[in-house]
């Protein structure tokens, strides 16, 4: 009898943990949604009212832009030579061989460019972000900024959010023409294409809407980077640990919003 | 009675379990050097921060020139804080600047000054905490950490602020270098008129600058009073901790411990 009702008090103590618990992580998300919400209006109005920082701007043009050259490089690169190998095992066994150009490019402006490229400067550019602005936080250097009256939203997350929405896009499209150039170099180098025939489907296959898309898409893209980077660091938890925990933060969630948002966005602009 | 320019009333803040203000009242009156001492780990740095609103208080009220400042929106707050500079106990020098830069970053952001008049000031803030032109074009991290600290002081004290808070000014200087720090403190009161709020444990720095002492302790404000009546304040913990003895009515955890230990 005891030992029955015994069972059952723990079977209701169990429910009423559990409802507990995922009340808390619900009440904890919401708040983390809420947060990030006033995080990215405050980003954004920043980002279109005066004083601008110029220097910084330029600074984080090069930082975000120009230095991720060679990692988007070689990804795209890469990348459209798989694309053209892996299509030629599939394609040649129905003759269809012709297909490989139109494989490459499509996959390459709609998806793989943008995606990729997203990813990688999400790595790259996103845990550079979060770990600098959270060692400032962390080295009370934030505060400093702020007793100096100079508003580190305009100051440091203004020119960041700025530079990675507009970098990437033109980063996707030097990453569209690599990797169509890597497809290419595989065509005719191994897979026996002629450099004309190759090039006119190419051609034919290219158009400016696939092209847009990809360019939107890595608009989104930079933009989710920088702002998951500057509000990771910016809302860094004390000393080293906190640090190296907002740069993980900051790469997982802006990969993981990266995947979701381009779902999305797919579904936008292709149905 | 002095005129008051900062007054603080039963400030209470925590960061969840762990309450470090319990209800701080502070007068600090205008024109003069205050000094906080206290134990390590007791607020001080907090409640600086709280009157300068990076730091939210969960309660009470904190007037600057009779203005309650808890709940500013970011203009009004903006202007508040040109009142102040603040040497920060860490420094907290932006290490992607210049040396003189980082003394000229109020003047040249904050307040849109030329960067060529900007560093002239510079150049002389920097002179005056001891430090010379050349140390100005290095940067920050390959400074030792004293002259960090005198960098931060010349960018406190560059926009020649109303009211200027050092929170620990002379910790990591050798005594030559804190008594000229010390008496660049009694200077930029005395000059500039400006009102001092300091924190630190160094007596020798407390005797030199302070026209006023308040004691913190758990929290709160156990004793404050006017330098002169220091040794005769009749507070236990104020002569237990100015004399540095570990017996009394202050038994911090750490103390405790470090009795133990000896023990
Ligand atoms: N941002 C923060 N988040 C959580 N706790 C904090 C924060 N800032 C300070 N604390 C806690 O508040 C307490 C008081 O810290 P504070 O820095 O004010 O001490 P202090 O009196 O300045 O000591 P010291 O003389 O060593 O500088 C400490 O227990 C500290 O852990
Ligand atoms: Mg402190």
């Amino acid at each position: 009898m005891t030992h029955a009702l015994e069972q059952c008090g723990s079977g209701a103590n169990f429910i009423f943990d559990s409802c507990q618990a995922i009340g808390h992580t619900m009440l904890k998300l919401f708040t983390s949604v809420g947060r990030l919400s006033v995080f990215i209006f405050h980003a954004v109005v920043s980002c279109f009212l005066p004083p601008y920082f110029g220097r910084l701007m330029v600074r984080q043009f090069i930082d975000i832009g120009y230095y991720s050259l060679p990692v988007i490089g070689m990804t795209t690169l890469f990348t459209g030579m798989v694309l053209a190998l892996q299509s030629y095992t599939g394609f040649s066994r129905f003759n269809a061989e012709s297909a490989i150009a139109s494989v490459v490019v499509l996959s390459m402006t709609r998806e793989l460019a943008p995606v990729l490229a997203g990813l990688m400067v999400a790595g790259r550019v996103g845990a550079a972000i979060a770990a600098e602005i959270g060692t400032m936080r962390v080295t009370e250097q934030i505060d400093a900024l702020t007793t100096l009256s100079v508003s580190p939203f305009k100051y440091l997350i203004a020119p960041r959010v700025i530079a990675g929405t507009l970098m990437l896009p033109l980063l996707v499209l030097i990453g569209d023409a690599i990797g169509i150039f890597g497809g290419y170099v595989i065509a005719i180098h191994d897979l026996g294409f002629s450099a004309g025939s190759y090039l006119t489907q190419t051609w034919d296959m290219l158009e400016t809407e696939d092209v847009m898309s990809g360019v939107y898409k890595a608009a989104a893209f930079g933009f989710i980077v920088s702002i998951m980077g500057c509000y990771h660091g910016f809302n860094s938890g004390r000393g080293a640990q906190g640090v190296g925990a907002a740069t993980t933060y900051a790469v997982v969630s802006s990969s993981i919003l990266i995947l979701i948002s381009n779902y999305l966005m797919t579904q936008i602009f292709f149905s | 009675m002095t005129d008051l320019k900062i007054q603080l009333k039963a400030v209470e803040k925590a960061f969840g379990k762990n309450h470090v203000l319990n209800g701080v009242d502070l007068d600090v009156p205008k024109g003069a050097s205050t000094v906080i001492i206290g134990g390590s780990g007791s607020g001080k740095s907090v409640m600086l921060k709280c009157i300068l609103g990076l730091i939210h208080p969960d309660r009470g009220s904190i007037l600057v020139d009779g203005r309650e400042v808890t709940h500013l929106g970011a203009k009004d707050r903006d202007e508040t804080l040109r009142k102040f500079g603040m040497l920060f106990q860490s420094a907290a020098l932006f290490d992607s600047l210049p040396v003189w830069e980082n003394v000229a970053f109020g003047l040249i952001q904050g307040r849109r000054m030329d960067r060529k008049d900007a560093y002239k000031t510079a150049v002389e803030k920097l002179e005056a905490v001891g430090l010379n032109e050349d140390v100005g074009r290095r940067f920050p991290a390959e400074l030792s950490g004293g002259m960090q600290k005198r960098v931060g002081l010349a960018r406190a004290i560059a926009a020649n602020p109303e009211i200027i808070f050092f929170d620990e000014p002379t910790t990591g200087l050798d005594p030559i270098m804190a008594d000229v720090i010390n008496d660049l403190i009694v200077k930029t009161v005395k000059d500039i008129g400006a009102t001092a709020l300091s924190i630190t444990h160094d007596m020798a720095s407390v005797r030199k600058i302070a026209d006023y002492v308040a004691m913190i302790y758990k929290g709160k404000i156990v004793w404050s009073g006017p330098i002169d009546k220091l040794d005769n304040s009749g507070n236990e913990y104020v002569d237990q901790f100015i004399n540095g003895r570990a017996d009394g009515p202050i038994t911090d955890e750490a103390v405790k411990e470090a009795l133990g230990k000896t023990a």
